[in-house]
C-alpha cells in the first residue's frame, strides 16, 4: 500500500514538473546566420547541429540561411541575427558591428586558401594569366577565397575581371563554382580550398573534373561572427558551445562531417592578410581614371 | 497454268479464311502500332512543350539579370529529376539563346559554349537560325523534320512581350524510333501468336465449310449413266442453306431413281406385251393350219389300211403337231372365263399337289396364309400362278433347302409371296426373266415365268421379283374384284 502511494506520489511529481517549467517564460531563440558557404543542402546535418547546439546552451536555436553573404551580413548588422559564420572578406569590412566569436580549425590550424580552378579536359592552363579572355565563376561578391583574392591577383596585374574575362558570373556557393567548372560552363573559378578539398571526400565526382592551377597564401578560415549588441552571457554560452565540441562525443563527429579540427578564440589580426588585400582593391579603384 | 478459281474449295475456302485471318490481324497490328506511335509522338511533344513552357518562363528572370548560373540550374532542372531521366522522353540538350542566337547558357556546356553560335556545335541547327531571331515566329514552335533524327522545340522567352532568348530543347529521336521498333516487334510477335491460333481454327472452319459442298459435287459427279443407291450418297444433314441443297438434291436423286425404274418397267412390260402380241398372233396363225393338219393325219389313219412304215411316219407327224400344239398354247396364255373364287382349300390342294417334289428334294416348304374365306378372284388362273411359282422355287432350291409362301391381302389387293433360299437370280438377267424361252436352267423350256405373267397381265395385276443370295422373292400383286367380292359375301359360294 505504501508503495502504491509513493510510486503516485512520484507520478504526479512527474506530471507536475513540466507544468511548472511551461511556467516560466521560455528564453529567445538564438539566431544563428549561415552562408551559402559549404552547409545549404546539408539539411540533416544543419538539423542535427542545430538540436546539439540547443541542448548545450539550454536554449532554443534557429539557423537562418540566406543566398548571399551580403544579406547575411547585413541582417547581423541590422541585429536580425546574433551570430553568423562569415567569410573573413566581410568581417575585416565590418570589423566595427561584429565580434569575433570562434575560428575554425582546419588541418590544425584556423587557417585556409584560396583555389584558382579549371577543368581536367584544360591541360595548358598553368595561373590566372592564361585564363584572359575566358568565362570565369566567382562564387560570391563578397566571398574572400571565391572573390576578392582572384581579383586581387587581377588587380596586381593592373586588371579587373570585368576587363579581364570575357564573361564572369557568381555561383553564390562555393560548391558550385566547382560544379561550374566540372561542368565547362566556366572555363576558371575561385573557390574556397578547404571547401574543395573537402568536396574530395565527399563528391570526388566532382573535383575529379577540375584541377588546381594557383593557390593563394593562408588567410583566416571564415569565423563566426557575433553582432555587438548579443549579451556578454549569450555571447560566452556560444563561445563555449562550439569550442567545446571537439571534446564533446555528440560534437566530434559533427566536426568530422564539418572537415574542421574544431573552433578556437581566434583573433582579428588574423584577418590582416585579408583586409591588406581589400584595401589594395579599394585603392586602386579609387585611383584608376574614371570612365565616363 | 492454275488459277485459283481452279483450285479445289477444300484447299481455296482454308486459303481465303487465312488470308482474311493475316490481312485483318496484320492491318489491326499496323493501326495499333501507328495510333501508338503517333500517340507517342503527340505525348513527346505535349510533354516537351509543357517543360519548354516552364523553363522559357522559369528563365526569364535569370537572363534580364544576367544570372548565368541560376540560368544553368534552371535549364540543368529537367535532367536532375530523376523520374523525368528514367523516362525516354528526356531532351538530349536545352539550349539557352540570347538576343542574338550566341548561346547563353545550355545544359551541355562542353558541347555548347557560352556565347558561341550553336550551329558551330550542331550544324542541324544552322537551318533554323537562318533568320534574324526578332523575325521568329512569336510562338512555340516544334520543328519536327523526317529527315533529322531530333525533334526540335524553339520556345520564345519573352519579357513583357520582347523576346529576350530562346529556348531550343532538342529531343533524339533514336529512343523513339527503338520504341517504334520494340512495339512494332511486340505487334508482329502478337500478330503471330494470334495467327498461329486462328490459323489451325480458321482453316478447320473453312474445312467444315467446304466438306458439305466437296460431298455435295462428289455426289453430282456420280451421278452417270447408272445411279448412285441412296446409301452410297453421304451428304451431311443441316438447315443451313447447304443442307437445303443436300436435302433437295437427295430428293431429286430418288426422283430420278424412281423414274429410272418406273421407265425400266415400262420399258419391259412394253416388251414383254408386244412379245405377248407377237406370240399370239403367231399362235392364232399356226393354230390354224395344225387344226387342219391334225384333223388330216387323224382321217388319213381312220380311213384306209396302211401299210406300216406310213402308219409310223404318220404317228411320227402326228407326234411332232401335237407337240407344236403344246408349245403354242403354253405360248398363247388366255385366262379362261369365270371360273370358281380361290379359297382356303385351292391353298390346301396346291400343298398336296407340291408334296412330292418337296419330299423328293427333302425341301423344307412352310405356307403362311393369312385369308379366311373365298377370294373374289379366278381360282384357277391363281392356282396356276402359285404352283408354277413353288415348282420353280422347288428348281432353284439346294435340296434341304428352305422355300416359304404366304398369302394375305390388302382391301383391295391379294399378295401372292414365294420365297426361297436357292441360286439367286443374276442381275443382268432379271430384265429378260418373264420373256419366253428364258430359262435358267438346262431342262427348261423357259414358258414357266412367261405363263405366269401372261397371267397376272390379264388378271391386271403385277409381279416383281427379288433375288440376293440366299433369298430370292417373287411377288404378285393381284386387284381383287370388288363387285364380285359383294356377292360373295352375300352369296358365299357352295365349297
Amino acid at each position: 500500500m505504501a508503495d502504491l502511494l509513493r510510486a503516485m506520489l512520484c507520478l504526479f511529481l512527474l506530471l507536475a514538473l513540466p507544468a511548472q517549467a511551461v511556467e516560466k517564460q521560455p528564453p529567445a531563440p538564438v539566431r544563428i546566420g549561415l552562408t551559402p558557404v559549404f552547409l545549404d543542402d546539408q539539411a540533416k546535418f544543419v538539423n542535427a547541429w542545430r538540436a546539439y547546439l540547443e541542448n548545450r546552451m539550454q536554449r532554443p536555436v534557429i539557423f537562418v540561411q540566406r543566398g548571399s553573404y551580403r544579406e547575411v551580413v547585413d541582417m547581423l548588422r541590422e541585429g536580425k541575427l546574433d551570430f553568423a559564420w562569415l567569410c573573413g572578406y566581410p568581417y575585416v569590412r565590418n570589423m566595427e558591428y561584429f565580434r569575433l566569436l570562434a575560428v575554425p580549425l582546419y588541418k590544425g590550424e584556423p587557417l585556409y586558401q584560396s583555389y584558382i580552378i579549371v577543368s581536367t579536359a584544360d591541360k595548358q592552363t598553368r595561373s590566372i594569366s592564361d585564363l584572359r579572355g575566358k568565362i570565369f565563376a566567382f562564387s560570391d561578391p563578397d566571398s574572400n577565397s571565391g572573390h576578392l583574392y582572384p581579383e586581387y591577383l587581377l588587380a596586381k596585374k593592373g586588371e579587373t575581371s570585368a576587363t579581364y574575362f570575357t564573361k564572369t558570373f557568381y555561383t553564390w556557393s562555393h560548391r558550385k563554382v566547382v560544379e561550374a567548372v566540372a561542368s565547362g560552363l566556366a572555363q576558371g573559378g575561385a573557390v574556397d580550398g578547404y571547401v574543395w578539398d573537402t568536396l574530395v571526400f565527399t563528391h570526388p565526382e566532382l573535383t575529379g573534373k577540375t584541377r588546381i592551377v594557383a593557390e593563394s597564401p593562408q588567410f583566416g578560415h571564415p569565423p563566426f561572427v557575433s553582432n555587438r549588441a548579443v549579451s556578454q552571457q549569450l555571447f560566452l554560452d556560444m563561445q563555449n558551445a562550439l569550442i567545446n565540441m571537439v571534446h564533446d562525443p555528440e560534437g566530434a563527429p559533427m566536426l568530422a562531417i564539418l572537415n574542421l579540427d574544431g573552433f578556437v578564440y581566434g583573433e582579428p589580426g588574423l584577418f590582416d592578410g585579408i583586409a591588406e588585400m581589400s584595401d589594395f582593391i579599394e585603392k586602386r579603384r579609387d585611383a584608376a581614371p574614371k570612365r565616363r | 497454268m492454275l488459277h485459283l478459281k481452279d483450285v479445289s474449295l477444300d484447299y481455296k475456302i482454308p486459303l481465303r479464311v487465312t488470308a482474311l485471318v493475316i490481312v485483318t490481324a496484320s492491318v489491326l497490328a499496323s493501326v495499333l502500332v501507328y495510333r501508338s506511335t503517333e500517340d507517342l509522338r503527340q505525348n513527346l511533344i505535349a510533354s516537351a512543350t509543357r517543360v519548354g513552357g516552364l523553363v522559357a518562363d522559369t528563365l526569364i528572370e535569370p537572363i534580364l539579370h544576367d544570372d548565368v548560373w541560376r540560368a544553368f540550374e534552371v535549364v540543368n532542372l529537367p535532367f536532375r529529376s530523376p523520374s523525368l531521366q528514367a523516362t525516354d522522353q528526356s531532351a538530349e540538350y536545352l539550349l539557352v539563346l540570347d538576343r542574338n542566337n550566341q548561346i547563353y547558357v545550355s545544359n551541355r556546356p562542353d558541347l555548347f559554349p557560352m556565347m558561341q553560335h550553336p550551329a558551330i556545335s550542331d550544324p542541324a541547327l544552322a537551318s533554323y537560325l537562318t533568320l534574324h531571331p526578332q523575325k521568329w515566329p512569336e510562338d512555340l514552335q516544334v520543328i519536327d523534320s523526317p529527315a533529322s533524327n531530333a525533334l526540335f522545340l524553339l520556345v520564345p522567352i519573352k519579357s513583357d512581350g520582347i523576346r529576350i532568348g530562346t529556348l531550343i530543347m532538342n529531343y533524339s529521336k533514336t529512343p523513339f524510333s527503338a520504341r517504334l521498333r520494340s512495339l512494332a516487334r511486340d505487334a508482329i510477335l502478337i500478330t503471330l501468336l494470334v495467327l498461329t491460333a486462328l490459323l489451325p481454327l480458321g482453316v478447320y472452319w473453312g474445312r467444315r465449310m467446304a466438306e458439305p459442298l466437296l460431298q455435295l459435287s462428289d455426289a453430282m459427279n456420280r451421278i452417270g449413266p447408272h445411279l448412285p443407291e441412296p446409301e452410297e450418297i453421304k451428304l451431311e444433314e443441316s438447315r443451313d442453306e447447304i443442307g437445303m441443297l443436300a436435302k433437295s438434291f437427295k430428293a431429286m436423286l430418288g426422283e430420278l431413281k424412281e423414274k429410272e425404274q418406273l421407265q425400266q418397267q415400262v420399258i419391259t412390260s412394253d416388251r414383254l406385251a408386244a412379245l405377248g402380241r407377237l406370240a399370239a398372233g403367231v399362235a392364232h396363225e399356226i393354230n390354224n393350219p395344225l387344226g387342219g393338219m391334225l384333223n388330216a393325219v387323224s382321217t388319213f389313219k381312220r380311213h384306209g389300211e396302211q401299210d406300216p412304215l406310213t402308219l409310223k411316219t404318220l404317228s411320227i407327224l402326228e407326234r411332232g403337231l401335237l407337240q407344236i400344239k403344246e408349245t403354242v398354247a403354253a405360248l398363247l396364255v388366255e385366262a379362261k372365263a369365270q371360273t370358281r373364287p380361290f379359297d382356303l382349300n385351292d391353298v390346301a390342294d396346291i400343298c398336296t399337289l407340291v408334296q412330292p417334289d418337296t419330299e423328293k428334294k427333302h425341301i423344307d416348304f412352310t405356307h403362311e396364309v393369312d385369308i379366311l374365306e373365298a377370294q373374289p378372284i379366278s381360282s384357277t388362273l391363281v392356282r396356276q400362278v402359285i404352283i408354277n411359282l413353288l415348282l420353280n422355287a422347288f428348281q432353284a432350291t439346294q435340296p434341304h433347302g428352305h422355300v416359304r409362301l404366304r398369302i394375305f391381302r390388302d382391301s383391295e389387293h391379294l399378295f401372292i409371296d414365294v420365297i426361297n433360299d436357292g441360286s439367286h437370280i443374276p442381275q443382268d438377267k432379271v430384265s429378260y426373266l418373264f420373256e419366253p424361252f428364258t430359262s435358267l436352267r438346262e431342262e427348261g423350256n423357259g414358258l414357266g415365268l412367261w405363263v405366269i405373267y401372261q397371267i397376272v397381265q390379264q388378271l391386271g395385276g403385277l409381279i416383281t421379283v427379288q433375288s440376293e443370295p440366299d433369298h430370292t422373292q417373287f411377288t404378285v400383286q393381284l386387284p381383287l374384284d370388288k363387285t364380285h367380292e359383294q356377292t360373295i359375301a352375300t352369296h358365299p359360294l357352295p365349297d
